[in-house]
């Protein structure tokens, strides 16, 4: 089983499709998705995180590119470099999750698995020790 | 009643009680004032946040020939060009010619603090004393005459806490603020602050020997913008800005452990400063002052949009608890100091005050108990 956690971008052609019905139907990959903006009739885009046989997550991608929706995929979550945290907590004001959060112990606690790669974390560190790696 | 002069002579027999503010809140609730106030003889306080109002002298030497500067980068950083021959005060909040606001005169200080070399290049109209017009090279912490820390407003005796009304977000020295009251962000290190310890600044003024950027420094003079005819809640804590120093201190003895450049996004370059100040606890009044805990630290919340006039104060318990009521709704609220840090230099005050190496000072001075910050009024020229 293989993971990947992408953002896809629609144009207002493919927001009409029921892309998500499909991954699941045709390519038996499981869907979570974690950010979506998207209109109806307009433009959009998702934060989705597949789970799959490889080679039905790359039949997935084919299909995207079929579809002309745009994707980017990203690192698992983004990259905190601890060893150089300060531990403010200015990063916790904008986190959509609660990915990142300040503990109990007034360090600076990251789960990884909460966090939806929005990335607004990385500008909003002082310090500018948050990254990602598309 | 006791005197600093005899908390120091016990710090030199390495007998002196030095406890931090956070550890002093425990022992108060387990003994009496009374008996607490006969073990404790000092308090350690301290905070590591962005301190806007920062800057660092340097004396860069001669060169031969030499040169009266008068255009000044470093590491592209713009740095004051007004004063004497091969001097220069270098702020925290200028940005660079080259990079903007991703680097800039906090960023210059941390690295000078670092020892690592920083590009000088500096330009001069020439004189018959000084003939020189331009000179490049570098500089680092070793081969600069002095270098020392002036900052003319820090540690902030409390700060209200922000949020934002209007359905944008918006960018500022409180951090990123979300649409429709989408968090509130406050800056202290609450119970562990040093002028919350000392509400009134009894022992506090001019001469104070402290803790600054992880090196000794001294009180030099009131912050800009002091302020104590302020609203204070029932214990003496003021609700909103009110006392603030102005700071001095060798940037040779300081670590990057405790100063920091910083960005904040969309509004501008500033620095992390650390400090610290120990409290003699001269009386049980003392006591009672440094025993203060945060959820008896009150501050009011701002609209940083500018645009409603919120009435609503929070303690800091309630806010560092993460979420806090507001207009009915949970509202998340985020730090903006380090309280691990402060942590960190209140201990580290306490184990130099313990080793002996840290001595306790009278003040010169009292810092003003009145005093009006003005507006600035946009009048005509005539």
């Amino acid at each position: 089983m293989s993971k990947l956690k992408l953002k896809l971008s629609f144009d207002k052609d493919c927001v009409t499709k029921p892309v998500i019905y499909e991954l699941v139907k045709k390519y038996d990959v499981m869907t979570n998705i974690l950010s979506a903006n998207i209109e109806y009739g307009n433009r959009g885009n998702m934060i989705l995180e597949i789970k799959g046989k490889e080679e039905n997550l790359s039949l997935t991608l084919e299909y995207f590119k079929s579809l002309n929706i745009k994707y980017e995929i990203y690192a698992e979550a983004i990259l905190w470099d601890e060893s150089k945290c300060i531990n403010c907590g200015s990063c916790t004001a904008v986190c959509p999750t609660q990915a990142l959060t300040m503990g109990k112990d007034d360090l600076l606690h990251f789960d990884k698995d909460k966090c939806v790669v929005c990335q607004l974390c990385i500008n909003a560190c002082p310090i500018r020790i948050i990254s990602v790696e598309l | 009643m006791r005197t600093i002069a005899e908390i120091n002579e016990k710090i030199k027999k390495g007998k002196a009680v030095v406890v931090t503010a956070e550890e002093v809140i425990d022992i108060v609730q387990e003994k009496s004032y009374k008996k607490a106030y006969e073990t404790i003889d000092v308090v350690t306080t301290g905070t590591f946040g962005p301190m806007c109002s920062s800057g660092v002298f340097i004396n860069f030497g001669h060169s031969n020939p030499p040169i009266r500067m008068q255009s000044i980068l470093l590491n592209d950083v713009c740095a004051y060009g007004g004063l004497a021959a091969v001097d220069t005060y270098i702020g925290a909040t200028e940005v660079s010619q080259k990079r903007g606001m991703e680097y800039g005169g906090g960023h210059v200080i941390e690295d000078l603090i670092a020892g690592k070399d920083i590009k000088l290049h500096a330009l001069s109209s020439g004189t018959d004393c000084y003939p020189r017009k331009e000179i490049l090279t570098t500089i680092n912490k070793d081969n600069i005459n002095q270098a020392y820390m002036f900052n003319p407003r820090n540690a902030y005796q409390n700060y209200p806490a922000a949020t934002n009304s209007t359905n944008k977000t918006i960018y500022t020295y409180m951090g990123t603020l979300l649409p429709n009251y989408g968090n509130i962000t406050y800056s202290t290190s609450g119970e562990l602050s040093p002028l919350l310890n000392d509400p009134y600044l009894r022992t506090i003024g001019v001469g104070t020997r402290i803790f600054l950027g992880g090196g000794v420094g001294y009180v030099a003079w009131q912050g800009t913008q002091h302020k104590v005819d302020v609203e204070r809640s029932a214990n003496g804590i003021p609700l909103v800005h009110a006392a603030t120093l102005a700071v001095i201190g060798d940037i040779k003895g300081m670590s990057t452990e405790y100063v920091r450049g910083a960005v904040f996004d969309k509004y501008g370059v500033t620095l992390f400063v650390g400090v610290g100040v120990p409290i003699p606890v001269l009386d049980e009044e003392m006591l009672k002052y440094v025993s203060v805990k945060n959820s008896e630290i009150y501050t009011k919340l701002v609209d940083k949009s500018g645009n409603v006039n919120i009435d609503k104060k929070y303690n800091y318990a309630e806010l560092r608890s993460g979420t806090v009521k507001f207009n009915g709704k949970a509202v998340h609220t985020a730090p903006l100091s380090s309280l691990d840090v402060a942590r960190k230099i209140a201990c580290t005050l306490k184990e130099w005050i313990n080793r002996g190496t840290f001595e306790l000072t009278e003040k010169v001075a009292d810092l003003p108990c009145e005093s009006v910050v003005h507006p600035l009024e946009i009048r005509e020229i005539k």
